[in-house]
Formats: structure tokens, sequence, C-alpha cells
């Protein structure tokens, strides 16, 4: 089983391409408040995450998910 | 505050109206035919009304619907639990079930309604809905309210919506898909023997809204599932009858004798009043025009194809095939907007539609094509397009 750092490492390292303000990613960030991505944005990311756990993430859960830190928690729910 | 949400909307409407451009809700003064009306002060031919089987004013649906007004009167002042189910809304839900070849029908108030309702009620909570990312608002909001897990897969993807299958597990069997016919934007029709095929592989249920397939695909016009000879496969069909067959109101049949029961679990089908009669025998005449009428199919076809090839063939971003619906996608919002005003001017009316109802961040000049517009009339849309081209106003497409 990968505990939360893992998690939270990898949805770091996947967001960087995305990244274009060059901020410091950790698991404070704000998708969209502070890395400014647009809903289209958000989709690929998630998608990336998806492959990467071979998961479904529903979108259900988006509306409580604000920061990295956040949605490290909610994919680690789901992949256990 | 309440209202800070709206600024956006508000800025953009301030914008259009200093443009003196009104492409949302603009006015219809007079309709003069199925394919002809005066919009804002102006003769057009109308490009985008999803007409397609240009029933809207076909003096047979007219007159039903006049005779019905007479018998019935306006409305039903009711809900179809309570006072609002006459023998027409009955005989319109055999019609159609008939239509279908199956033997249990809903009739719904709006298209919307039908499928936000059958959306909304069909999963639960604990269950899992995997619905086409492109889906039509009235599927968003139906799943919204469901309570159920929702898991999109991307447009009209095979693989992606297999993948998802797979990572279901023992769920998948349980699973209800949703997917259209014809995407109302693009004209695009769903992969539906692909869809199928994971369906019988994986289990689940399918759900398919034909809204713009109906009357438009198929051998006797049941829509994409019936082109793809995959309906054995659909446990769902939803749709409306306000495009093909140029009323209002919605349906959905199915061979499962459970919609009875689910019927009186749907807030959209309970709580709100039924279609008024004459509404309702206007579309039993329209369904049986495209039972009688098949060459208005073939009409629509040879439409399709003549704008698809002329807008094709002037370079513009038009979809892969053609298709009823006929969307050019464009990128910058005012030259789309400059565009549509310059098509209105030059006599045509299209819809212009802007992110989120484009599935991308592009906007569209979007067509839709009726068995009623005379190949002239669709000269006549080239024409106004090409002018545009000509003029600068719209840009070509790389591959041209
Ligand atoms: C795919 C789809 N479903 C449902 C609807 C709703 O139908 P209606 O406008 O008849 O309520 C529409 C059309 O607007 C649609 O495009």
């Amino acid at each position: 089983m990968t505990d939360y750092q893992e998690y939270l490492d990898f949805l770091c390292s996947a967001l960087e391409s995305q990244n274009k303000k060059n901020i410091p990613l950790n698991e404070n960030t704000a998708l969209v408040a502070d890395i400014g991505l647009s809903s289209l944005e958000v989709m690929e990311y998630i998608e990336k995450i998806e492959d990467h756990f071979d998961i479904s993430i529903p979108l259900n859960i988006l509306p409580d998910v604000n920061t990295i830190g956040e949605l490290a928690h909610k994919v680690k729910e789901l992949n256990l | 505050m309440l209202f800070d949400k709206f600024q956006d909307m508000a800025d953009f409407q301030a914008e259009l109206a200093q443009r003196q451009v009104t492409p949302f809700g603009a006015v219809t003064e007079k309709i003069l035919s199925a394919t002809e009306g005066i919009v804002e002060g102006r003769q057009v031919i109308l490009a985008g009304t999803n007409n397609y089987l240009g029933l809207s004013y076909d003096p047979r649906c007219i007159k039903a619907a006049q005779d019905a007004a007479q018998q019935w009167g306006t409305g039903t002042t009711g809900s179809r639990l309570a006072n609002g189910s006459f023998a027409e809304h009955q005989a319109l839900e055999s019609e159609i079930a008939a239509f279908y070849g199956l033997d249990h029908a809903i009739v719904f108030s709006t298209g919307y309604a039908a499928t936000m309702g059958m959306c909304a009620t069909l999963a639960g909570p604990g269950d899992v809905i995997l619905m086409d990312a492109d889906s039509h608002a009235s599927i968003y909001s139906g799943v919204k309210q469901s309570g159920a897990e929702i898991i999109r897969f991307k447009h009209s993807n095979p693989e992606d919506l297999a993948k998802r299958m797979r990572r279901l597990g023992d769920r998948a069997g349980q699973a209800l898909i949703i997917a259209e016919g014809i995407y109302s934007m693009l004209g695009d029709v769903a992969p539906l023997q692909e869809i199928a095929a994971i369906k019988r592989e994986y289990g689940g249920y399918l759900l398919l809204d034909e809204a713009h397939s109906m009357g438009a695909l198929g051998d006797t016009g049941r829509g994409a599932a019936q082109a793809a000879g995959v309906e054995a496969d659909v446990d769902f069909t939803v749709g409306t009858f306000s495009k093909s067959l140029g009323s209002i109101g919605g349906f959905c049949v199915s061979r499962h004798a459970e919609l009875e029961a689910i019927r009186f679990c749907i807030s959209a089908y309970i709580f709100t009043a039924s279609s008024s009669p004459s509404i309702i025998a206007s579309t039993r005449e329209a369904l049986r025009i495209i039972g009688q009428e098949p060459e208005r199919r073939t009409r629509l076809w040879d439409n399709a194809n003549r704008l698809y090839q002329g807008l094709k063939s002037l370079g513009l971003a038009v979809g892969p095939t053609a298709s009823p619906v006929v969307a050019v996608e464009m990128v910058d919002r005012s030259q789309t907007i400059d565009c549509w005003k310059a098509l209105l001017e030059a006599g045509v009316y299209v819809n212009l539609v802007i992110p989120p109802a484009s599935p991308s961040t592009n906007f569209l000049l979007r067509n839709s094509v009726s068995a009623a517009h005379s190949s002239e009339q669709i000269d006549t849309i080239i024409a106004a397009y090409a002018g545009l081209r000509d003029t600068g106003l719209l840009p070509v497409s790389q591959d041209s």
C-alpha cells in the first residue's frame, strides 16, 4: 500500500508540466486559485493521475478538492 | 455577494448590446415557413432550428393541434400523476413504443425533462454512471441529482470506456452507461457498435439520448442505434419531440417492464404539468408522418451533404463527416460574433455557440439542416459563408 507522501509526490510531479507560473508545489497549493488551471486543464491532470494508478476518479469528489493535498487524500482512498 | 458570479455574463451581454448584436435570444418576429422567417427585422433562411424534417409548419400537424385544442382545451392544468393524463397522452405513449417496437414508453413535458429525469432516477446512491464527457446539459443535470458515482469517459472513445469498465471490476455489471446518438453541437455520431460491444463484454445498462438522431438516422427513423444495428443493446432510449417532430415534449422507451414502476419515481415527470393536448396531437401526427414519408430523411441527408461539402470546400473548419448538424469551429470569440452578425445581415440565421455549450474552448457557428430546405436555400447559406471568407471575416483551416 502506498502512503500519502508517495501520492503527494506523484501528484506534484505530474503537475509540473502544467505549472505555467512555476510556483512551488506542495500539499497546500490550490489547483485553480494558485496554479490557475482551467477546467479543461484540471480534467487533463485528473486523467494523468487516473492512468498512473489505473483508477477512475468520480466527478462527485471534485467539489471537495481545492489543493493538491486534498486530491492526494482522495486518490489514496480510491486506490485502497 | 450573491450576484458577483453573474458579473462576467453581465459584462458579456453589455458588450453584445454595445456591438448591437443579439445572438442569444434573437427575436423571430414572424415565421413564413419551416425554413424562413423574419428575425430581428430581417427576412432570413432559418439554418439553426433543429427542425430536421421540416414538420413544425406542416398543415396536417397544425390541423391536428387545432382540433385537439377545440376538443380538449388549451392545457391539462395538472401532472400526469393527477389530472393530466388524457387519452391523447396515453395514445402517444402507445404509438411511440410501437414506433420503437417496444412495450414501454413514458411521455414527458420536454426533452430536457425526459433526459434529466431518467438520468436522475435510474441510478442512485451506491450505483455508478459512466457518461460521455461531452454530454448534453440535461444529462449532466440529471446525473448530478442522481446521487450515483459519476465517471466520465472521453468523448466517443470506446477504449477509454472499456478501460473504465475494467477498472470497475464487479461493479461494471450494474453500471449505467450514457451516450447520445448524434451529438448536438458538432453533429458527430457516437461509435455505438463499439459501445454496445463493450456493454456485451462487461455488462451494465445503456441509456441513449437520440434527441438529434431520431427521425434523422435509421431505416425507419428510430435513430443512431437503429442505423448501427445495435438496438437490442440499448436499455433505455430517450428523445425529444422538439426537433424532428417539430413540437415539444420528450420520451423514454424501453424493453424493461420496470419502466412502469420507474415512471412513478421521476420528479421531472411527477411534479410538472403534462403537455397540452394540442402539442400531443401534433406530435402524434408528426410521428405518423415520419413513418409514412421516409423521403423526408433522404432530403435531409441530401441537404446535409450539400451544406457540408459546400462549407468544407470553402476551407472552413467543419467536422469530420456530413451530418444534419454542420458546425464551423472558430477560435476567436469576437470574430465569431462578427460572423454571426454578418450572416444574419446576409439573410441567414445560424446558432452562435460559446463554451461551455460548445465541447471545447472553441466557438461555433452551428448550422442545422432541414428536409424542408431547398437546394437553392442551401446554396444561399454556402454563398453567405463564402462572403464572410472573402471579406476576411472567417478564417480558413490549414488543410484546405
Ligand atoms: C442531447 C439532448 N438531449 C436533450 C435535449 C433537450 O430537449 P428539449 O430541448 O426538447 O427539451 C436536447 C436539446 O436541447 C439535446 O440536444
